[in-house]
């Protein structure tokens, strides 16, 4: 049965090869295993979270995003690329161990795969070699020729991680032309004893070196045979202990990285989550202030990130120059994780993150507008960690001065602007709108079935007070019998639990739960975005709540709301519209056709689409308390959505979202495009435009001034 | 070193729309709400800073009904180590000199190093400081905006018009009164507050501290207060009315003129 050779008969160095391989492969498996288990050694010190629930839905999550690669396509060049790789790994990975044992045991076949499944197994897995040496050889060029920019590392990040990228590709690459030297020697040499050959598939990596080595004299092919199982073995075994040392680490981890993600949008983690609300007051501190405060989750995420950028090409902080990219937040956690918990020696942990490993601009910098997550092929979170960490700044007093008087403003009187709690309601009460419209409020004496939360900034600031009364004017027309709760009103608090203030947060949650409930409403509309997602991610035990542009598509649909011609067809012929998705209507809420309906179903309505639109919608600059930050940055994320608008070929942005209507409104302003651009709300634009008997002629005094418009 | 910070609460200008009430002689106190003054806030947080450095013990004392709880929970939270109300009807109506006269008291009554004030209430006169200092012929330096201690000697530094900085050596113990901006204070969150809900703070009245009562109260007080109104809007502003690179020109002159560049 064996022929003149054999692997495990050989020896070398005097060692028989059997013994050799076998030797191999325990001192390979050993340290894999050793490695891995030193970096699991951080898990279990961190914080819990309960992701053992839902299997059949993770379970789902992993077809859909790993085996499935879901979100590679989005970058279509290199995503393509990935796929490749993947399937070929895929494929691969029995022929592999198949090798590895066939060192051993010399006719060894994985079971299922002997005979003519066997036969066509091999035929596929050597186009599968050959792809994946391929591709190893494209994403070398696109790293050493073409640079993509997402690759760059700023210099405050530190060094550059090309050599390390294409020192793995290499040896991915030496992986394959060794498994295909195998192949080819080994066929080549039976084909010259005369014996039963396997055939290699045509023009795939292995028949091309079988063509090359086929002429060879015996002993050498028999030497090649060896040499590129030898090659195979150390590399194969030098790649699986070397991944758990950067990012190739994420071949181990992306399937329980993505089995474990987080399944629920919008929503934020608690505090802990083995502690009930009601006992968080006895926990010595708050959020995220050394390494191993993260969830479990969360170092898992840092250990499966695979640098591949798309996070930070996509952050709009990142984009406008202010210090945070979400690829280095985990770079640098992922690096202190490597260092404090080191394969050989000590763990040497519970340092402070912030002032060391992350800066605190850094930390506030961030929006949450969730572009990174969306992006990210891997699922690695983001909002959560920083929201833990702004937690630990808050817990540490460590919080800017710009932020304090707001933060302050929201815990005596339930806004941030200081305003006083009897005016909440004053914007449904200018002369003109009281005449057309009466808006209830909700105090006990007065009942309704639908409740508008309108929210602090529509409730205070002097231009956010039309999107309110456009809001009450649609639902008025449309015969909703709705109410406010005027003064007992306070801010959602949406802000304020994503910058950190937990406990501020649940005060006016609890505030404005009472309060919702006390009015008796079976439903909630609101057209903030933000008080949007708080209703319905942050709250608990309050009616359903929807977003009034997802009422007025609906309405459109039935029939109820019909409209007037775009603007008026003289004045405004020229006139493009462009829709901006607001980050948690769009992206945390995937409200994205509903807007876009009611605008389609205004007749004459011309509308392009922004490059960046839908889930890769560009951050407006952030809302809320973002208000009041002071970033670090070389320019407004404002500015830069404007001059999307511009590319795209639009002179008016419409939006759904009173924070995007600041932010644009301030940006047309500093890009100095007053009179080439216009920004309006969508609640604006309808109550312009539908067609409403008995309501006053607006058209002669629209009171929405559109800036420059 | 035992430092002793006095503050005040005061409604919050950025949080209240001050409004005169009907008899002209204050303003509607109805719906305002209180916060610790912002100038004795950083006195606090330079307090805790030197505590930090140097070791010892802050203490925050205000003179108030009993509201004035509120603001010594927040000091607390931020970090003092002592609270104390000093709260007697008596005190109603007291002047500057009154308060002085009361936190002399006080001061007697512990062994302080250091004593803080902010430099000026939101709603004060800047008084209180400097006569408590010479009630107690303590040294005293006023708009303090940095303090550095070196071999058991305080030197401080303060502004003078036109962006100038002078240097003092000041004795221990002795009176500061600080400036805002001194430093950054630090957040004090509503949990902070909570966990020092139960911490006890002492209730001190005129007989536990033997104050002068010659001096207090508004029969003692010698300037008393006659009106209170909001002054008539003059000619303040100057509008610029040109295009943006003019108006720019311009605003640049007037900051030149009134010698805001150099």
């Amino acid at each position: 049965m064996v022929g003149i050779y054999s692997l495990q008969h050989v020896v070398d160095w005097l060692v028989p090869g059997r013994e050799l391989f076998l030797a191999l492969h325990v001192l390979g498996v050993a340290c894999f295993i050793y490695i891995v288990s030193k970096r699991l050694v951080p898990l279990p010190r961190a914080q819990s979270d309960p992701r053992f629930d839902q299997p059949l839905v993770r379970m789902g999550r992993v077809f859909k995003f790993w085996l499935g690669q879901w979100k590679h396509p989005r970058y279509k060049f290199a995503g393509t690329l990935h796929l490749l790789i993947f399937a070929g790994f895929i494929l691969l990975a029995l022929r592999a161990f198949t090798v590895l044992i066939v060192g051993v045991s010399e006719n060894f076949a994985m079971p299922g795969l002997s005979g003519k499944t066997g036969q066509i197994y091999d035929l596929i897995t050597d186009y599968a070699a050959t792809v994946v040496f391929l591709c190893m050889a494209v994403a070398a060029v696109r790293r050493l020729v073409f640079k993509p920019a997402r690759y760059a590392v700023p210099a405050r990040y530190g060094k550059g991680h090309t050599a390390d990228a294409v020192f793995l590709l290499g040896l991915i690459a030496i992986l394959m032309v060794a498994d295909s030297l195998f192949a080819a020697s080994r066929s080549a040499g039976h084909v010259q004893q005369g014996q039963p050959a396997e055939t290699l598939a045509a023009f795939s990596l292995p028949w091309m070196l079988q063509m090359a080595v086929g002429s060879l004299p015996m002993a050498t092919i028999w030497g090649l045979n060896v040499g590129a199982y030898l090659v195979h073995e150390i590399t194969f075994y030098f790649l699986l202990c070397y991944r758990p040392f950067g990012i190739q680490f994420h071949v181990e981890t992306s399937l329980f990285s993505i089995y474990f993600s987080k399944l629920e949008r919008g929503t934020l983690k608690p505090v802990r989550w083995d502690v009930p609300e009601e006992r968080l007051d006895q926990l010595k501190s708050f959020g995220v202030k050394t390494f191993e405060d993260f969830t479990w989750k969360h170092i898992l995420d840092f250990y499966s990130c695979a640098d591949c950028g798309r996070c930070a090409e996509n952050c709009p902080s990142n984009a406008v120059g202010r210090p945070l990219a979400p690829r280095f937040l985990t770079v640098k956690a992922r690096d202190y994780a490597f260092k404090h918990y080191p394969v050989i020696g000590k763990a040497n942990n519970s340092k402070p993150l912030i002032g060391t490993v992350f800066s605190e601009d850094e930390i506030w910098s961030c929006t949450t507008c969730g572009a990174c997550e969306e992006e990210c092929p891997l699922l690695v979170e983001y909002i959560d960690k920083i929201v833990d960490l702004r937690r630990g700044m808050i817990d540490d007093g460590n919080v800017p001065q710009s932020l304090q008087k707001p933060l302050k403003a929201l815990e005596s009187r339930g806004n941030p602007y200081g305003k006083i709690e009897k005016k909440r309601a004053d914007w449904a009460k200018t002369p003109d709108f009281q005449q057309s419209t009466k808006v209830k409020v909700l105090d006990g004496k007065n009942a309704a079935d639908t409740l508008y939360f309108v929210d602090s900034i529509t409730s205070y600031d002097d231009r956010m007070q039309s999107i309110g009364r456009a809001t009450a004017r649609i639902l008025s027309h449309l015969g909703k019998n709705f109410g406010i709760l005027g003064a007992a009103e306070k801010d959602s608090g949406h802000e304020v639990r994503r910058f950190g203030e937990e406990m501020l947060f649940m005060a006016l949650r609890d505030h404005n739960t009472e309060a919702i409930k006390a009015s008796g409403v079976q439903r909630i509309v609101t057209a903030d975005p933000h008080a949007f997602n708080a209703l319905k991610h942050d709250y608990e035990d309050v009616p359903p709540v929807e977003h009034i542009s997802q009422v007025l598509a609906r309405e459109a649909r039935a029939g109820n709301l019909r409209f007037n011609a775009a603007d008026n067809w003289l004045e405004n012929r020229d006139r493009v519209y462009t829709y901006h998705d607001p980050c948690y209507l769009g992206r945390h809420n995937q409200v994205y056709d509903d807007p876009r309906d009611v605008l389609d179903s205004i007749p004459g309505l011309n509308r392009v689409e922004m490059q960046r639109s839908r889930d890769r919608s560009f951050c407006c600059g952030g809302g809320g308390l973002m208000l009041f930050y002071e970033p670090k940055e070389e320019q407004r994320m404002g500015v830069m959505r404007v001059r999307m608008a511009a590319e795209a070929g639009a002179n008016a942005i419409v939006t759904a979202c009173p924070f995007c209507m600041v932010n644009i409104e301030d940006a047309i302003k500093v890009a100095g495009m007053e009179g080439k651009m216009s920004v309006i709300d969508l609640t604006e634009l309808v109550d312009q435009h539908m067609v409403c008997e008995g309501c006053p002629d607006r058209t002669q005094k629209l009171e929405t001034a559109t800036v420059g418009g | 070193m035992e430092i002793l910070v006095c503050a005040r609460r005061v409604p919050d200008t950025s949080e209240n729309e001050i409004e005169l009430n009907t008899d002209g002689n204050d303003i509607e106190r109805e719906e305002l709400v209180y916060s610790v003054n912002e100038a004795d806030n950083y006195a606090v947080e330079e307090a805790l800073q030197i505590r930090d450095r140097v070791g010892g013990n802050v203490t925050v004392v205000t003179i108030d009904g009993e509201d004035g709880e509120e603001i010594l929970r927040r000091e607390l939270a931020m970090g003092a180590n002592h609270a104390a109300l000093v709260a007697d009807d008596s005190f109603k109506g007291s002047d500057g000199r009154g308060i002085a006269t009361i936190l002399k008291a006080f001061v007697q009554k512990g062994h302080y190093g250091l004593i803080l004030t902010g430099v000026q209430a939101d709603d004060g006169a800047a008084q209180v400081g400097g006569m408590l200092a010479a009630m107690l012929d303590y040294p005293f330096a006023s708009l303090v905006n940095s303090i550095t201690l070196e071999d058991g000697k305080l030197k401080v530094s303060r502004e003078i018009e036109g962006g100038n900085r002078e240097m003092n050596e000041i004795d221990l113990p002795c009176v500061l009164s600080i400036q805002t901006g001194i430093n950054e204070p630090r957040y004090v969150g509503m949990r902070g507050i909570r966990q020092v809900a139960s911490v006890p703070i002492a209730t001190l009245a005129a007989s536990d501290l033997g104050v002068d009562m010659s001096a207090v109260g508004e029969a003692a007080a010698r300037v008393k207060r006659v009106d209170y109104f909001v002054p008539a809007s003059g000619k303040g502003a100057e509008m610029l009315h040109g295009s943006r690179e003019e108006n720019a020109d311009r605003i640049l002159e007037l900051v030149a003129a009134k010698g805001g560049l150099k």
